[in-house]
């Protein structure tokens, strides 16, 4: 007769992720009795600093929210911003806009991919140590996140916190010669970022074969960054302004973020719901190289989310590439805003997934009220689904370091960006 | 034998961003490991918050219960405390709650505020323990990082610049963007570091690195006041990335005629 054995497990700070956050687990006779992703960052109200602020000074405010992705936090704002005051970007600032997304997905990417992600799929507690088994690829990889750093930097003078985007297009369009530099570094980064796609792929990764519902914006013929419809597996297909007749966000008593939910159940957003959603919208080039990995796609393996990171920085390359090609300096970098009263609503696909705004304005553009949605809150029930489908699907009676060893991979893999999941609250107000 | 220095990096209220310094220092990253233990940077990999060391390098202001006792512990622990960014040196962004009724804030934003442990305020790292060196900037970049670092290494003081971003522009040779252009610009009472990044992309600076040494701001508001700024927006200049910060809060008071002296 075998007593089960009963596992407490807490993790109080979980390394290689963004902000803080923490995991407990309870198994009494086999079954799980406590699972939670705990995030305890500190929330920072950024709702409400905008309140009372002109529309010209939300971009540089929602950027601190992020400090990994800021360019999503700009895009999704200069876009609603845009629509509440009826304007359209410019051909140039469209294509500058998905210039400046590449290199945010290229650094975010990058970093998780070598930083965060690989030291768990090949045995090593952190990059530093894996750079001494695996120099090449490393440096391979922060070459990548620095090209990625190059691209926002040439937009928005820095890669943390650019300062370039604005409401209309960019404060400075980048000279001829800085974008002839800039194509030239791409194009020697290719083979890079080829290499990476098939590193990822031939990876050991967990065997895992899931049912769960992905979300991401769809547009009519190109990958989706800055502009869409929002589309799931499960067949929603729907204007961004209706994002809240179908998703609901509710308070949960262990996470200063709120978790998120589309027709009552978790979802996933981020780069494999991107890219399983939007596998027709790859230029050849990076399809013909994603057949080549022989992993098959749609993915219902969650461990795939690395491999579907280096396809979009690949994609990042490419579409970086085709967007200099045809770079002309313009006359303006910009259009001049008239302000208007009204609402906006603006949805990006950050590097983990879409993230949605949405601001009212008076007459004369000062923010009367905001609302963000955060990727990581969005994903923060379905890393809960998960954790549960690979702890009952696997071996309850692993000892603590591989059962830890195992949660912590599973979390890692959706790249939680904690600081940007409390940053962004829902403001309505429920009480019941 | 000298073993090598030890590090660390401590996350508090913040974006996360001051770390990015550290991680996006590319090539010298690796090296950096090399020459020194890191110890604790939870989102590098090493989790021991409580080792001691010889530099901790501290990101984020102070804005929860749990953070207020974290941060006695971190400066027992450490020989050099320094600070990265504006958070963890003037309270940041986020210090813009200490503005407001944090409370009724928390009770708009959360259906169940009493689930969110929170301080009122949000406040830079000196007001809770000795800080022995303080990086400006919203973000520190790896420039600033790596010379702190050289300088502690060898066991010097690093050396504070208190300049103005304007003397940045005129070395540059940048167009003035406030005198040119009437740009609402805060470069003339704004530490210098970044580069003089927002009039090089012909923007005003808005004073992300905060204020330079002896920074006459009301001076500033009034010239804002000319380029025909309202006070309201005078005050919104000044009240940004470092609200909290005396001379900036002390400025924006006066731009609303709050100051009865």
């Amino acid at each position: 007769m075998s007593e089960r054995r009963t596992v407490d497990i807490h993790v109080p700070v979980l390394a290689r992720v963004e902000g803080e956050g923490a995991l407990e687990l309870a198994v009494r006779d086999g079954t799980i009795e406590k699972l939670m992703l705990r995030i305890y960052e500190p929330p920072r109200l950024f709702e409400q600093f905008l309140v009372g602020r002109e529309y010209h000074e939300v971009p540089d405010m929602v950027a601190r929210i992020c400090g990994i992705c800021p360019v999503a936090y700009q895009m999704s704002a200069v876009h609603a911003i845009e629509q509440a005051f009826g304007m359209q970007p410019d051909p140039w600032v469209r294509d500058m806009r998905r210039l400046y997304y590449c290199g945010e997905w290229l650094e975010s990417h990058a970093l998780h991919i070598h930083m965060l992600a690989a030291p768990d799929f090949l045995g090593y507690p952190s990059v530093t140590a894996l750079a001494q088994d695996y120099p090449a690829e490393v440096r391979r990889g922060l070459r990548l996140q620095g090209l990625g750093n190059a691209i926002v930097a040439a937009l928005g003078a820095r890669s943390v916190h650019p300062v370039g985007a604005r409401v209309g297009g960019f404060s400075r369009a980048p000279t001829a010669a800085e974008a002839r530099a800039l194509l030239e570094s791409l194009r020697e980064a290719l083979p890079d970022a080829e290499e990476l796609v098939r590193w990822t792929a031939s990876l050991e990764l967990p065997a895992s074969d899931q049912e769960f519902t992905t979300v991401a914006l769809r547009h009519g013929d190109e990958y989706p960054m800055n502009e869409g419809r929002l589309v799931s597996s499960a067949g929603l297909d729907i204007d961004i302004r209706e994002f809240d007749d179908h998703f609901r966000e509710h308070q949960v008593p262990h996470s200063t973020a709120l978790h998120s939910h589309l027709h009552d159940r978790p979802y996933l957003v981020g780069p494999l719901a991107r890219l399983n959603l939007n596998l027709d919208r790859l230029p050849a080039q990076v399809q013909d190289l994603l057949d080549d990995t022989g992993l098959s796609w749609p993915s219902r393996n969650m461990f795939h989310s690395v491999v579907a990171r280096a396809v979009e920085i690949h994609y990042g390359c490419v579409e970086a590439i085709r967007l200099l090609e045809r770079y002309q300096t313009p006359t303006a970098p910009r259009l001049e805003p008239t302000p208007r009263a009204g609402v906006g609503f603006g949805c990006t696909e950050a590097p983990r997934g879409i993230l949605w705004h949405r601001y009212e304005f008076d007459e004369r553009g000062t923010v009367i009220d905001s609302r963000i949605v955060p990727p990581t809150s969005q994903n923060q029930a379905r890393i809960e689904q998960d954790l549960k489908w690979t702890l009952e699907a696997g071996d309850l009676e692993s000892d603590d370091r591989e059962l830890r060893q195992l949660c912590e991979t599973v979390i890692r893999n959706y790249d939680p960006c904690i600081s940007c999941a409390t940053h962004f609250l829902d403001l309505r107000i429920d009480r019941q | 034998m000298n073993a090598k220095p030890r590090i660390a990096v401590h996350k508090f209220s913040s974006c996360d961003g001051c770390q990015l310094a550290f991680l996006n220092l590319g090539e010298e990253l690796l090296e950096l490991a090399q020459r020194v233990d890191i110890v604790h940077f939870a989102e590098a990999g090493a989790v021991d918050p409580e080792a001691p060391v010889d530099i901790a390098f501290v990101e984020g202001s102070i804005s929860t219960p749990d953070e207020q006792a974290r941060i006695q512990t971190v400066r027992a622990n450490s020989r050099m405390l320094v600070t990265i960014g504006a958070c963890a040196t003037s309270g940041g962004l986020q210090a813009l709650r200490n503005h407001a009724d944090s409370a009724e804030w928390m009770a708009r934003v959360y259906a169940h505020p009493e689930y969110i442990e929170t301080l009122s305020t949000a406040t830079p790292i000196a007001a809770h323990v000795r800080v022995d060196f303080e990086l400006w900037g919203c973000p520190v970049s790896s420039t600033q990082i790596v010379a702190a670092v050289r300088a502690l290494l060898f066991g010097v003081t690093p050396v504070p610049d208190g300049d103005k971003v304007c003397l940045d522009c005129k070395r540059q040779h940048n167009v003035c963007v406030l005198v040119a252009h009437g740009e609402p610009c805060l470069g003339p009472v704004t530490r210098t570091g970044c580069g003089a990044l927002c009039p090089r992309f012909g923007r005003d600076c808005y004073g992300c690195y905060g204020p330079s040494d002896n920074p006459n701001a009301d001076s500033l508001g009034a010239r804002l006041r000319g380029l025909g700024l309202v006070p309201d927006a005078v005050a919104r200049r000044f009240r940004f990335i470092h609200s909290a910060q005396p001379a900036l809060a002390e400025a924006a008071r006066r731009a609303l005629g709050e100051d009865h002296e």
